[in-house]
């Protein structure tokens, strides 16, 4: 493969890769993609949700034969504590439209469904390939790869860093910073299985409708962080995520808490018989806007979960993915058809183009967030206390009067945060949302 | 025994779902030598999902790369005190996802 040179090397076979790989063979470019996986999927881990939107805006068809779990119909917001919950639901029969905005998927299977179409559509695919480092000519500008495959050179005119999360190539290449301890999360995950019925009778769904439980509270024990519950067709995603500073200072392990939370009261009825197939674990980047790193350069792009691109307060990652990849595909099909060459200045259409969409204005949007949930880690320990507590006295019928009960409740917030606290907290946050 | 032993026992037992495959002789992460573990090092005793770090009798943490799921936690985690050397396994090497 030494001699060989194609119009853009992609390197990754994730969503990112995928959508950047199709959109470019689509238009004619020679292209090659590297995975290190022996399949497209086999290194890859996700909740997983898909949003249609970005999907179709690359595959308009995907539903005729995409691997889809089940289409989300329902929505559950849970704060919990050690013993109860507290929830936001949203359920619609809106959901069940002709053409689903969002399904649950599983992502092995789905990874190498999308990699089946990035061939069809003529890229090449070479598996069990590891990236180990850039080439570049004399003058700094990136001209192509080498890989463990028999220490492979390989040349093209753009690389396309689809990488994810934790980036070696670009990172040992200089082109962006370590990632920081306090900007990416660590989550476990595990499959439990369970037949359909069993899943539909649970969750009160029919057909493929699907239910997602999203989970903040205790059972992060005072550390930043989420739990999920997502209903596939035959089977449970089921896992819990913290920033990877938080676990290091804390003594608790990722599989206790994934335990823990698995045995709470509300989620344990919900996975009761069910069989574990597979354990997993995937860093996720969460330092949102301020944590981007450098995007593009002489003979590079980066897109991707390697970009930072996650929108960790609406556990958005895929569709961002798969848009930042078309994104900078699109762009490298322009700038080819103009004959321009792949340079920092003229690739840098990719982050002006970038700056037009949901991607960039979302994550702009949040940039506060991960400074904010980080200094107030009371979010995730005092108000789901506060909450859970507030609903029991309120639910809970002992005789005492509800006037009595209101001043209880009030009280108890007054008396762990006081109210200059409360005020504070509630401004902090609207701050950190606009 | 100790909570933290009890779990490393539940953490085998889930790996044991798990597909790998395995480059006999060839780990792909590193624990440098040393004397005293830092904090940011010896924290990968519990940090890593897949239990892959203990400390030895003489305190020293070593590693047994068997069962890694490749998140990178362990990397980021020492990357300033650099005590670790990580790289990904050769291509198609190590972890396989059946789900992901």
């Amino acid at each position: 493969m030494s001699d060989e040179h194609y119009d853009v090397i992609v390197v990754g076979a994730g969503p990112s890769g995928n959508a950047a790989a199709y959109t470019m063979a689509k238009e004619g470019l020679k292209v090659l993609q590297l995975e290190r996986g022996e399949y497209p999927g086999s290194k890859n881990v996700q909740g997983a949700i898909l949003y249609a939107n970005a999907l179709e805006q690359i595959i308009p068809d995907f539903r005729e034969d995409a691997p889809l779990e089940r289409h989300v119909i329902e929505q559950r917001m849970w704060t919990m504590d050690d013993a109860s919950h507290v929830g936001m639901h949203y359920r619609s029969d809106d959901f069940n439209e002709e053409k689903p905005n969002r399904y649950t998927i599983i992502r092995a299977q789905f990874d190498k469904w999308f990699s089946r179409k990035v061939r069809d559509a003529g890229a090449v695919l070479l598996c069990e390939t590891t990236v180990t480092e850039l080439l570049r000519d004399s003058n700094g500008r990136v001209i192509g790869v080498r890989t463990d495959r028999n220490a492979g050179k390989v040349f093209a005119d753009v690389v396309i860093l689809a990488e994810g999360v934790n980036g070696l190539v670009g990172q040992r290449s200089g082109l962006r910073k370590e990632v920081a301890p306090d900007s990416v999360a660590l989550a476990v995950k595990e499959m439990h299985f369970l037949p359909r019925e069993v899943i539909e009778s649970r969750f009160n769904l029919k057909g493929d409708e699907g239910v997602v439980i999203e989970a903040m509270g205790t059972i992060t024990k005072g550390m930043t962080g989420t739990g999920f519950l997502y209903t596939n067709q035959e089977s449970i995603s089921v896992g819990i995520g913290c920033i990877v500073s938080d676990f290091a200072d804390n003594e608790t392990t990722p599989y206790d808490l994934l335990e823990a939370f698995k045995n709470h009261p509300s989620i344990k009825p919900l996975l009761a018989d069910a069989e574990c197939k597979e354990y997993a674990s995937h860093l996720i980047p969460e330092g949102g806007y301020n944590s981007i790193p450098e995007l593009v350069g002489d003979g590079w792009i980066v897109v991707g979960d390697a970009g930072q691109f996650v929108n960790a307060v609406h556990r958005e990652g895929s569709n961002l993915a798969m848009t930042t990849g078309r994104i900078a595909a699109e762009t490298v099909v322009w700038l080819k058809r103009r004959r321009d060459e792949m340079s920092k200045a003229n690739l840098t259409e990719y982050t002006r183009r970038l700056e037009q969409t949901f991607v960039m204005k979302d994550m702009k949007k949040y940039r506060k967030i991960p400074g904010y949930l980080h200094n107030n880690k009371h979010v995730f320990t005092l108000y789901p206390k506060l909450f859970t507590n507030a609903a029991q006295s309120w639910f809970r019928v002992d005789g005492v009067d509800k006037r009595s009960k209101e001043k209880e409740i009030m009280g108890s917030f007054r008396k762990s945060r006081s109210v200059l606290g409360l005020v504070g907290d509630a401004f902090k946050l609207a701050k950190a949302w606009r | 025994m100790s909570s933290v032993q009890e779990s490393a026992m539940r953490v085998e037992e889930k790996l044991y779902q798990n597909r790998y495959l395995v480059d006999a002789g060839r780990p792909h992460i590193r624990v440098l030598p040393h004397d005293k573990p830092s904090k940011a090092l010896l924290s990968l005793t519990h940090t890593c999902p897949a239990g892959c770090y203990e400390q030895n009798e003489r305190g020293q943490v070593e590693i047994t790369t068997d069962g890694c799921m490749e998140c990178g936690t362990c990397r980021i985690v020492t990357a300033k005190t650099g005590e670790i050397e990580w790289n990904y396994p050769r291509g198609g090497f190590g972890v396989l996802y059946k789900f992901g």
